[in-house]
């Protein structure tokens, strides 16, 4: 109750909450207001908006934008959603074991992550889907790779900074085992941030399947956002509308995650609350 | 004179920790290389129509492919430090030699790219805090917000249409207009003709990271002691900001630029698709579509080598905008 109140406050973040809604209620109902497969052929080719029943207009092939659109967003969605879940899974997990154990473990993983942060990683992403062959999996796991290792850091720090506290002394004297202790105590007292990054994490990962999906990287069985700019290109000098409304959408879905991840923050950090 | 004995000492220390970390990504490469479906046989035997079993492993033979993993990665390292990226089947180039011919086209980019993004971070994010507030920091504070969002590649096409297509005043693509034979300073104003809309939209997404930043940093440093003393002794609000504060503030925004080479890279493989920028990230482009893994590889390869150089040269800007930072 009392977060909601805290998330309320922000009015920028219960507007990026609306159209969040908004795009999760598009993509959920897509099924039911374009019920055709988005790369049929629908009518006219290159119907500008508004003609021949196309609202968004219709591509070289005759394919309905405003379909796309629809069918996109769920695209958008999961690979964000799940390449988010996963990076944050692998990074808590190294995270908390560099951070509790500290050592060879956590010398290890600096190391990785170092090596990360001088990987251009998108760069790298683009490596991994082309090796794996597009499909959602592999650009999942492609995400999640270039991903984890900002939780990681994150959660190092959480822990390390946690481990040596009072309660966690305590702990040790009830004699509670090491998993037990990172899990139901120390974990739980760092779920803001990682909560937080990885709300932002999901905007990132969404921008990033859009680049794949431009660069001609996107499951080929899937719409996308990106893959409808990245097949309108040809056409920006004879039909704009293929390239714009796509890039819309893309910009409102992560505009709308960033304004709901800086009002979780700002709900979740009471340090930083008052702060201009 | 000693502080030039340590600044060598403290360059030099830190292309000695650079070493490991090329190295890992060298290795990270190799095993790239292995998960890949096929190798280098299967691809000319592909590219040759037909080729017998005996022939393929004749060739694998020949190659080293058949040697054990250890071997071939040894092998595998010592031609990556003698230059030798493989060979590019593609292009019927070594991959190296394709490689440095496009490294110039996006160094160029990402010059110009880095210098308007920090350029006009720090002059937005200056102005957003100086006005605190007010309707000019609103508006820097949402045009921040909003490209952030944004996909380049998006950008890219959207000022295609409307300052290329439609006003007709920069050109859609290339890096410069080769039918026109230019010479001297007439080739020079070509090419910062093409070199506007890729510039301008690369950097966004960094001039919005830069803005929040420069904001946060000059409303950090406000706050500082040194500010209520240089107030204390008279200085005017202007003097302080300029002389004093504006130093200080600018600090992380280079750090930031430093960090965030690695990912100017990964956009730089957009917006060169886009507007057909003969750089290495059109020839990342054209690498995917051909599937010419070895040539993708070694564009890899290089511009972590860049992003490893590039940091150090900023660490190096940074030790003397900063005489605090430790050089032992």
């Amino acid at each position: 109750m009392d977060f909601w109140k805290l998330f309320a406050r922000n009015r920028s973040a219960v507007m990026g909450m609306g159209i969040l809604v908004l795009i999760f209620l598009m993509a959920i109902s897509a099924p039911f207001f374009f019920p055709d497969d988005p790369f049929s052929l629908a009518g006219q080719s290159m119907s500008s908006p508004g003609e021949n029943g196309f609202l968004l207009g219709s591509d070289s092939l005759g394919r309905d934008v405003a379909s796309g659109i629809a069918h996109g967003a769920k695209t958008s969605l999961l690979i964000g959603l799940l390449a988010t879940l996963v990076a944050v899974f692998v990074g808590v997990i190294m995270g908390a074991l560099a951070g509790y154990y500290g050592g060879v473990v956590d010398n290890l993983l600096m190391r990785t992550t170092e090596m990360f942060q001088t990987i251009p990683s998108f760069l790298f992403a683009i490596l991994l889907v082309a090796i794996m062959k597009p499909s959602i999996e592999s650009i999942v796991i492609a995400i999640a790779v270039v991903s984890w290792p900002a939780v990681a850091r994150l959660v190092r720090g959480e822990f390390l900074s946690l481990r040596s506290r009072e309660f966690v002394q305590a702990c040790h004297t009830l004699g509670m085992g090491d998993i037990r202790i990172m899990l139901g105590e120390i974990l739980p007292n760092c779920l803001s941030p990682i909560i937080v990054i990885g709300s932002l994490m999901v905007a990132t990962a969404i921008l990033i399947e859009s680049g794949l999906a431009f660069l001609g990287l996107g499951d080929p069985n899937i719409m996308s956002w990106g893959f409808q700019i990245g097949a309108g290109r040809t056409l920006l000098r004879s039909a704009w509308w293929v390239c714009t409304f796509p890039g819309i959408a893309i910009l409102l879905t992560v505009l709308a995650i960033n304004l709901v991840g800086e009002g979780l923050n700002d709900a979740l950090n009471p340090r930083l609350r008052d702060r201009s | 004179m000693e502080s030039s004995k340590r600044r060598t000492r403290y360059v030099l220390k830190r292309l000695v920790q650079a070493i490991p970390i090329i190295l890992a990504i060298v290795v990270l490469n190799f095993f790239l290389l292995q998960l890949a479906e096929g190798d280098a046989v299967d691809v000319l035997a592909g590219e040759a129509g037909s080729a017998t079993p005996e022939y393929m492993a004749e060739l694998r033979v020949k190659f080293g492919l058949d040697q054990p993993l250890i071997v071939q990665l040894g092998v595998y390292l010592k031609n990556v430090v003698s230059l030798d990226l493989g060979y590019s089947f593609r292009h019927d180039m070594p991959v190296s030699q394709l490689v440095l011919d496009r490294f110039i086209p996006t160094l160029l980019l990402m010059t110009s790219t880095i210098m308007l993004a920090v350029g006009f971070g720090i002059v937005l994010g200056l102005v957003a805090a100086s006005g605190l507030n007010t309707w000019r920091d609103t508006a820097i504070s949402i045009f921040a917000l909003v490209t952030y969002a944004t996909p380049l590649f998006w950008v890219g096409l959207m000022l295609i249409v409307v300052f290329s297509l439609k006003l007709g005043w920069f050109p859609t693509s290339g890096m410069e207009n080769l039918a026109m034979f230019y010479e001297g300073w007439d080739r020079v104003i070509d090419i910062a003709h093409h070199l506007v809309l890729p510039t301008i939209t690369l950097s966004l997404f960094y001039l919005a990271l830069y803005t929040r930043l420069m904001r946060a940093s000059m409303l950090e440093q406000a706050g500082q002691d040194y500010v209520t003393t240089a107030r204390a002794k008279g200085l005017t609000e202007r003097r302080i900001v300029f002389v004093h504060v504006l130093r200080n503030a600018i600090l992380p925004v280079v750090t930031m630029a430093g960090v965030q080479v690695g990912a100017l890279i990964g956009g730089s493989v957009i917006v060169e698709s886009v507007f057909a920028w003969p750089g290495l990230g059109m020839l990342a482009f054209e690498a995917l579509f051909a599937r010419d893994l070895n040539l993708l590889l070694g564009i890899f390869l290089l511009s972590a080598v860049l992003v490893v150089a590039i940091n150090l040269i900023v660490d190096i800007i940074y030790s003397t905008l900063d005489p605090r930072i430790e050089m032992g």
